[in-house]
């Protein structure tokens, strides 16, 4: 599995609040709700963003709410995969429970720059910057997290082992 | 090697005699929490699973708090949707309008979260019921499905800070000032994944309250929960709320921790958080420009208690909130109102000039109740100071202690009680 894309590239603590404002939250519609995405640091992410981009970014991303209408959001809006420093800890559980794919790599995070084509190879964890010709290795994911995301999810896991234990 | 209280309540939950930070384990849990904002969500990932029943009706709790007495059609469409699945699924633990408070205000006050319980909320204040001696944490909404269906969450095993509380605090000084002195010392993220564990004989000269408070903002730090040892108050509160067992860990004597800090309460000064990173502190006597303000928020899951509107109260009796600044009260939950009400604090808060309202999270995450314009400035007993996070992306929050609200709500900028005296 493969994610090809142009990079957006943010700083550190990039906050729930503003990946989707509160003020939004009451929206259900995940696609009206994705086109305030980034809305109070970068208005022009909605428009820019197509299918299958990459987000980069520093330490402590998606700091804050609990907000699973974060990482929906991102995905919602096109975005293939989110490389960053580190993640904030209920951010990282949400985006493995909904099949957003993020990697963790400072390095990656630090040399990437906005506008770059970057590959990424899941199965290695292997991030390649295609404008600048380097590449990165990403921390994997623990066997356990590989399943959940292999299932597309938390819910497909669940229902996939209630079905084996039938 | 030894255990840390968190990873002892965690291997209790999870059928194991030890546990190691990093280890992946799936724990049973005590309470599973969501509010008007992720659990319509959640129901939506529930009904993806093909398992339509609850593992346990008294077991779940669903408070209405974040955008009600409704904002708008569309926050009454969401407590709709809540409303309607406690009803079908007979949830016992569902608070709406009139018996609803502030999620993390209202569950140990009725008695539902314990010293010894494994708890998850779809709300990262969550974190709040380790003032008890709980395992508590926020997920998200998917994880909240999942936990209504199965009882179960998976947990990456935290590793821990110490935190050695000693001395006693100073007249003016609260929970909020510790914790955001501890947040400025370590950072935004200098829990990440981690348990923050407090420890130390300075706690005993901490209230619930106060304990409430620091546990509350662990998430403010990146940690994965903070937790207080259980002692007398612990059981005393737990004794006056709840009729539930409970069970008092403590950490092994050689249990290991990443780090240890050591906060002595009585060096500790009025401390505020500056826009726009719970991070960005300084005490009061470092602020050497006058910070003029428009708005004063007192309440939310983080200080609208008893000792909170107390402490509010005393600073704001017989004084006038300034021309120009709003000054909004918010008791946390319907009984900390009355209890405001019966000690005469809401005159007190009305005859300064401030507003009481019904418990409601409302302009702590700029839902309603107090939203900023371009240019404005906050001081609130809140939990984030985020750019946008009150209001436009232009408006500044600035965090602190009722006592330094109140005091800045009369004196038109943020200033130290003890300015008044």
């Amino acid at each position: 599995m493969n994610a090809k894309g142009q990079v957006f590239k943010y700083g550190d603590n990039v906050d729930t609040d503003v990946i989707i404002p509160a003020r939004y939250l009451a929206i259900q519609d995940q696609k009206e709700l994705a086109e305030h995405c980034m809305e109070d640091i970068d208005t022009s992410f909605v428009k820019n963003v197509k299918s299958g981009d990459i987000m980069v970014a520093g330490k402590n991303f998606g700091c804050g709410s609990s907000r699973e209408h974060a990482p929906l959001v991102i995905k919602v809006a096109g975005v293939s995969c989110v490389i960053a420093e580190t993640f904030a800890r209920i951010f990282y559980r949400n985006a493995i429970n909904i099949g957003l794919p993020i990697i963790e790599c400072a390095e990656a995070a630090k040399g990437i720059e906005a506008g770059d084509e970057v590959e990424v190879d899941f199965d290695s964890g292997m991030i390649y910057d295609k404008t600048k010709n380097t590449q990165y290795k990403g921390q994997p994911f623990p066997e356990f997290m590989q399943k959940i995301i292999r299932s597309e999810g938390l819910v497909n896991y669940i229902n996939q082992k209630q079905q084996e234990t039938k | 090697m030894g255990m840390t209280m968190t990873q002892k309540i965690l291997a209790a939950h999870a059928g194991l005699d030890t546990v190691t930070a990093g280890q992946l384990i799936e724990a049973d849990l005590d309470l599973v929490l969501g509010n008007d904002i992720t659990t319509p969500v959640a129901v939506r990932e529930m009904d993806k699973m093909k398992h339509d029943s609850v593992f346990h009706k008294d077991k779940i709790a669903l408070v209405m708090d974040h955008f009600i007495p409704n904002k708008d059609i569309k926050s009454a469409e969401n407590c709709k949707c809540v409303r309607d699945f406690a009803c079908r699924h007979e949830i016992t633990n569902y608070f709406d309008v009139g018996q609803m408070g502030i999620e993390h205000a209202l569950l140990p006050e009725k008695g539902l979260t314990v010293a010894g319980d494994a708890i998850i909320g779809a709300d990262s204040h969550t974190c709040t019921y380790g003032a008890l001696g709980a395992f508590s944490t926020g997920v998200g909404s998917t994880d909240m499905a999942a936990g209504m269906v199965t009882g179960k969450a998976w947990f990456k095993v935290p590793s821990a800070i110490r935190f050695n509380i000693t001395g006693e605090p100073a007249r003016w000084i609260s929970g909020k000032d510790v914790i955001l002195h501890i947040i400025g010392m370590i950072g935004v993220d200098g829990a990440l994944y981690k348990s923050m564990e407090f420890t130390g004989d300075g706690i005993s000269h901490l209230t619930m309250d106060d304990r409430f408070t620091i546990a509350n903002m662990a998430i403010e730090a990146g940690a994965k929960n903070g937790i207080f040892p259980v002692d007398d108050q612990t059981i005393q509160y737990m004794q006056e709320h709840s009729k539930r067992p409970y069970k008092a860990y403590e950490a092994d004597a050689d249990a290991e921790y990443d780090e240890e800090y050591t906060i002595n309460l009585s060096e500790l000064k009025p401390t505020i958080a500056f826009p726009h990173l719970p991070e960005n502190t300084k005490t009061i006597d470092e602020i050497k420009e006058p910070v003029k303000i428009d708005q004063a928020v007192i309440g939310s899951c983080t200080n609208g208690r008893i000792d909170d509107l107390r402490v509010a109260a005393s600073i704001l009796k017989g004084r006038k909130v300034a021309p120009n600044v709003r000054c909004i009260v918010i008791p946390a939950t319907q009984t900390i109102y009355l209890q405001a009400m019966e000690k005469g604090l809401l005159r007190t808060f009305i005859e300064a000039g401030a507003v009481v309202s019904t418990p409601t999270c409302g302009p702590c995450l700029g839902g309603y109740m107090g939203i900023l314009a371009a240019g404005e400035r906050c001081i609130s007993t809140t939990n984030r100071n985020f750019v946008g996070r009150m209001g436009h992306v232009d408006s500044e929050v600035y965090l602190a202690s009722p006592a330094v609200a109140a005091a800045s709500a009369v004196t038109g900028q943020i200033s130290c009680p003890c300015e008044l005296e």
